[in-house]
């Protein structure tokens, strides 16, 4: 019975969520904090996870002396990291604030560090997609 | 931490966490699933890792 309610308050959530002002500060949510939009629409146990985890690697990936990228144009790979890197938008913001991320090239763990960065940003990405699609009721 | 395996399996892990939570809604079907990818994930890197090992020739 407990459960049915909990479901049921999940599915209004989640209709509520499905106007479109709403969807826009959803998304943004999701993009700012990891988990923030799973959050919001009732499903806690992944937002958990989704914040946890993608905080972790965007920390580790940071520790590991990775490089938060430039928007470089004139070097496509460099801007498409960037891009990647800008997934995690509050933890990119905080780092960027602070000083990190500016990546020691000769450090043996340099591109494990890239990639985690860049990995988490992406993932983060996906997250968001998800979010929508639940707020949609296509999941 | 500089140890290349240690970082692999630890990346490795939390992909896999992320994945089994967007893929699966129940806890259990996200432990199997999230075990499953982990494992891939380990023993792939493992055997790309083997094949190159003669490279470059």
């Amino acid at each position: 019975m407990n459960g049915m309610a909990t479901k049921s308050t999940t599915v209004e959530r989640a209709r509520a969520a499905a106007e479109p002002g709403t969807l826009v500060l959803l998304c943004l949510a999701a993009w700012a904090i990891p988990g923030a939009a799973h959050f919001w629409l009732g499903r806690q146990q992944k937002a958990v996870v989704f914040f946890l985890a993608l905080t972790a690697m965007f920390v580790i990936g940071l520790l590991l002396q990775g490089r938060i990228f430039p928007f470089d144009l004139s070097e496509p790979l460099v801007a498409l990291a960037a891009v990647a890197d800008l997934g995690m938008a509050i933890p990119w913001a905080l780092a960027r604030m602070a000083g990190q991320g500016a990546g020691t090239v000769t450090a043996v763990t340099y591109e494990y560090g890239n990639t985690f960065l860049i990995v988490s940003g992406l993932l983060n990405f996906l997250v968001i997609l998800d979010a929508f699609d639940v707020a949609m009721g296509r999941k | 931490m500089t140890s290349h395996l240690l970082l692999m399996v630890l990346f490795a892990f939390l992909v896999s966490l992320v994945f089994a939570a967007l893929l699966r809604d129940e806890p259990r079907e996200q432990l199997r699933t999230g075990a499953m990818m982990f494992g891939a994930f380990v023993v792939a890197a493992l055997a790309m890792g083997w094949l190159m090992y003669p490279l470059p020739l």
